[in-house]
């Protein structure tokens, strides 16, 4: 079988000898132009008065483009139409493109973007959750609000109760390749272009509306991205756009690459949040009524922060049964950048927040925080009882974070290694150390329902070559080499005899954007579906001809065995070619039994969950709160693996980035609304030496329950959750600087700083 | 504009004569000018390492070396190292254990990784983490990276303790 097999990524042998093509590598005809935007320098007000002529009258400059240029502005907003490629007249926040500059090379264009002279009416900008609820500036009408039972009542029964405030960093994408893409104009006034984006459907149809054109006239081709974690899912549309419309007005070709600098001062990022909780527990610390408050900085534009914001209530149980509960959703609007799509969409802001909780209570209660999360699981699927259901009603049918804590716990020797920690502790005045177990849960599925339907193109050639086409991205999480694996698996043959090709609008059309983990769920059956279909008439084919059922036709290691005969593959595939049978098939997949009623709060928005638990151990510096993560234990659920070894390098590079998100990377906007961390100068990313010093990592490897590719289960954002554990155990070895009164409440990103600051409160108190 | 300059720089055992202003960037002459686009940009203030190169023995940042400092130089990247069909160990290696996601970061991290491996042959993986720290991966989480290096630097010297 070639499913299931560690296979290196698809594009290996090309990446590690810089053969690999992205968009930036891709030589263009001598006359393109390269694009730059001017950009805002304040938070909000008025442009009074904009003097592009040092910028005209710049070196290399082809052509400026301000609004005055459009008759009418195109909109590059995913959801609503309230993202002008150029600010019209109000300023939304510090770094929105104003206006838009062709150059004969890159460097030109940014040095001209310099020139401009703006005059601003500069007014009050709201940037904080606190600006803008006092203002009342919001999306949507109102807060979101589900209700499950009665918790203020639950809550006012409980022998204890527990409620704090805490605060959420953003987190900034930092895919290695920057946003980037190029327009080629086309015969006819058709453009093709190449975009470094998760979303290719999205791109043609934002390119389509600026150009009005119809989406059959503009092609969108993408091969593969360097990195996009939900940051190339809306913020490439402004880049396609604004290449599109100089392509079109100038008749050259156009790329637009964003500098480091531009990318982080432009593009939305996590959303950061303050959540507010009360809970009302008993003496197990099982939590009988509980009560969220989520306040979300959205920034200037709508994007993508309501399903985002959704997607953090749909989250906020995590693995507990929650009888008694009521979230209650924010989503406000700041004169910032637009926060956007991020690996967990929501989730991890939704679960951090009951993590917390389940922490806080441990505290009081004086007790192993994993005692308490474990007191709140949800039941095993195999124990008999009634049936538990999510804060939205779905009941919860697969739930196996029992088995899987219980495995993490012994396999990482959780017990044991925190009674040494403490005793450890106890004589060392200096150094403390921290350890954590947190479980994860995560929700499988798009929550806009249509979204969950995917398109695959296969053929194959007279020669018995395979292509393989369909509408997921390649941004490094080995999606191309899975699907291949279940078309070699259909048709018998080798991955390597797979051809791979990239995503194009002009082969599937109608894409959802390579997201919320659905890549190879989606693709994967959509391609088994295609080839299954030619796979299918050539057994057809080959039964007729040998007068036997085409059941009876077998195809294995490369090799096509019918009534006993053995074939090779492109024999069979020449003689169904010269027979007239037709070898090429799409495939299309939507995914079964989810239902959803997004303002209700109620449905099954997901097919399944995907689970996991961390055990992470750090040790701080008590004297300047310097930290390390010192071990981290994972064991993650991805169902039977299309492919371990990418399976096991997304949960690292998840658990990564997720430490990464709660620990040292901050996000600082000073008092104007501008964003000072906007380089990896001054924002940090985990680097090679911050890795665990003692990192291991295990596959729980027992088939999904639902009837996915493979019984395999999405990988993406799940174990992203996994970095959470860092948090809690930074949190627990701050506890142990004070006398147990105290809980250290410390907020993230945890910084060094933010660690100092909690010592010093325990220790005030101690 | 500045007066262009003569420079003559040696790249992948290939000399170049090239015209460049004072304030051109290494990396942009071997991607825009000479077609070696291996090298990736990646944050243009040598922090990423995506740009990293080898001169005249010295990993570099080729997106804060002007290129007339590389006047005489030798320079190694990637393309260097070895092709399609013949991996260098470190390519193999980085293959083999999946040091790679997305590859932006690649290039550059082997590059940086073959010249650890020259200044230190027999490294600790403590010595590979800290030799590593000015190459950024966003995606895998290093540890099959260190994994590669670690593997390449076995068999690179037991290739050589057999000679």
């Amino acid at each position: 079988m070639t499913m299931g097999k560690p296979l290196p990524h698809d594009a290996a042998p090309l990446h590690v000898t810089g053969q690999a093509r992205y968009i930036d590598d891709i030589p263009l005809p001598a006359d393109a132009l390269h694009l730059a935007f001017g950009l805002s320098t304040i938070a909000h007000g008025e442009v009074t008065a904009m003097d592009l002529t040092a910028v005209r009258a710049a070196p290399g400059v082809v052509a400026v483009l301000s609004p005055e240029d459009f008759a009418e502005m195109p909109d590059c907003s995913p959801s609503v139409h309230d993202e002008p490629l150029l600010a019209t007249g109000m300023v939304h926040y510090l770094g929105q493109p104003l206006f838009l500059v062709a150059a004969d090379s890159h460097l030109a264009a940014r040095r001209a973007a310099r020139l401009a002279k703006m005059t601003y009416r500069e007014l009050p900008a709201l940037l904080t959750v606190d600006d803008a609820l006092a203002a009342n500036s919001r999306f949507e009408q109102g807060p979101v609000i589900w209700t499950k039972g009665d918790p203020a009542a639950a809550i006012a029964k409980a022998p204890h109760t527990v409620e704090g405030s805490f605060e959420v960093g953003g987190q900034e994408h930092f895919y290695l390749e920057g946003q980037v893409a190029a327009c080629l104009p086309q015969e006819g006034g058709d453009v093709t272009i190449l975009s470094s984006t998760q979303h290719p459907t999205e791109i043609q149809h934002k390119v389509a509306h600026a150009l009005h054109l119809p989406m059959s006239s503009v092609r969108v081709e993408v091969r593969r991205m360097g990195g996009g974690f939900g940051g190339k899912e809306s913020q490439g549309n402004a880049l396609a756009i604004a290449c599109a419309v100089v392509a079109t007005r100038t008749g050259r070709p156009c790329k637009m690459r964003y500098d480091r600098d531009d990318d982080m001062m432009i593009t939305g990022k996590r959303h950061d949040l303050r959540i507010l909780y009360r809970a009302g527990f008993d003496d197990a610390g099982r939590v009988t009524g509980l009560e969220f408050t989520h306040l979300f900085r959205c920034g200037w534009a709508q994007d993508l922060s309501l399903p985002v914001a959704d997607r953090a209530m749909l989250h906020a149980d995590n693995c507990y049964h929650l009888p008694d509960i009521r979230i209650e959703s924010h989503r406000l609007k700041t004169h910032t950048q637009s926060a956007t799509a991020f690996r967990g969409f929501g989730g991890p802001q939704g679960m951090v927040g009951v993590e917390r909780v389940m922490d806080h209570i441990a505290q009081m209660l004086g007790r192993d925080p994993l005692q308490v999360r474990r007191a709140n699981f949800y039941r095993a699927a195999e124990v008999a009882g009634p049936v538990q259901t999510t804060p939205y009603h779905m009941a919860v049918e697969d739930f196996i974070g029992h088995e899987l804590v219980a495995e993490l716990e012994r396999t990482s020797d959780y017990t044991k290694r925190r009674a040494e920690i403490a005793a450890w502790n106890a004589t060392s005045p200096i150094l403390k150390r921290g350890i954590a177990l947190t479980p994860v849960k995560f929700g499988i599925s798009f929550t806009l329902t249509h979204l969950n339907q995917a398109g695959a193109l296969v053929h194959v050639y007279q020669d018995g070559s395979i292509q393989l086409n369909h509408g997921g991205t390649e941004m490094g999480q080995g999606l191309f080499q899975k699907v291949a694996q279940v078309v070699a698996g259909v048709f018998g043959v080798d991955a390597g005899a797979v051809k791979i090709t990239a995503t194009d609008t002009g082969k599937v059309p109608n894409t959802s954007a390579t997201a919320a983990s659905s890549g190879s769920d989606l693709n994967g059956m959509a391609a088994r579906a295609a080839a299954e279909t030619i796979r299918a008439r050539l057994a057809a084919f080959l039964a007729e001809k040998h007068q036997t059922t085409p059941a009876k036709v077998r195809f294995a290691d490369g090799l096509v065995t019918v009534a006993g005969e053995t074939y090779d593959f492109a024999r069979v595939a020449n003689w169904a070619y010269q027979a007239r049978v037709s070898l090429s098939s799409t495939g299309f997949y939507a995914t079964p039994k989810i239902v959803w009623d997004r303002m209700r709060g109620t449905g099954r928005p997901f097919l399944y969950f995907a689970y996991g638990a961390a055990v992470t151990e750090v040790v701080i510096d008590t004297l300047t709160g310097e930290n390390r993560i010192l071990r981290a234990d994972l064991l993650h659920d991805t169902g039977t693996s299309l492919n371990p070894a990418l399976d096991i390098g997304q949960v690292e590079g998840a658990y990564v980035q997720g430490a990464g998100w709660l620990t040292t990377e901050e996000l600082v906007w000073d008092a104007k609304g501008k964003l000072t961390t906007h380089a990896p100068s001054t924002y940090k990313i985990p680097a090679c030496s911050d890795r665990p010093r003692i990192f291991n990592v295990a596959l729980w490897g027992k088939p999904n329950r639902e009837d996915t590719v493979g019984k395999s289960k999405a990988v993406g954002e799940p174990p992203f959750m996994l970095g959470i554990s860092a948090l809690m155990a930074l949190s627990d070895a701050v506890a142990a600087c004070g006398d147990g009164s105290t809980y250290p409440a410390l907020d993230a990103p945890a910084t060094a700083e933010r660690v100092l600051a909690a010592i010093k409160r325990m220790r005030a108190h101690g | 504009m500045g007066k262009k300059m003569q420079v003559s720089l040696t790249v992948n055992g290939e000399v170049h004569e090239v015209l460049a202003e004072p304030r051109e960037l290494l990396i942009h002459t071997l991607r825009e000018k000479l077609g070696i686009t291996g090298p990736h940009i990646g944050c243009e203030t040598s922090h990423c390492g995506a740009c990293t190169v080898d001169m005249n023995g010295r990993s570099v940042k080729a997106c804060t070396v002007f290129v007339a400092q590389a006047d005489g130089a030798e320079i190694t990247t990637i393309e260097g190292l070895g092709g399609p069909d013949g991996l260098h160990v470190l390519q193999r290696m980085f293959r083999e254990h999946h040091g790679l996601q997305c590859g932006y970061c690649t290039p550059g991290m082997i590059t940086r990784a073959h010249r650890l491996l020259q200044e230190n042959p027999q490294p600790t993986e403590e010595e590979v983490r800290f030799g590593m720290a000015g190459n950024l991966c966003r995606c895998t989480g290093y540890q099959n990276i260190v994994k590669a290096i670690m593997a390449a630097a076995a068999e690179m010297n037991a290739k050589e303790a057999a000679e």
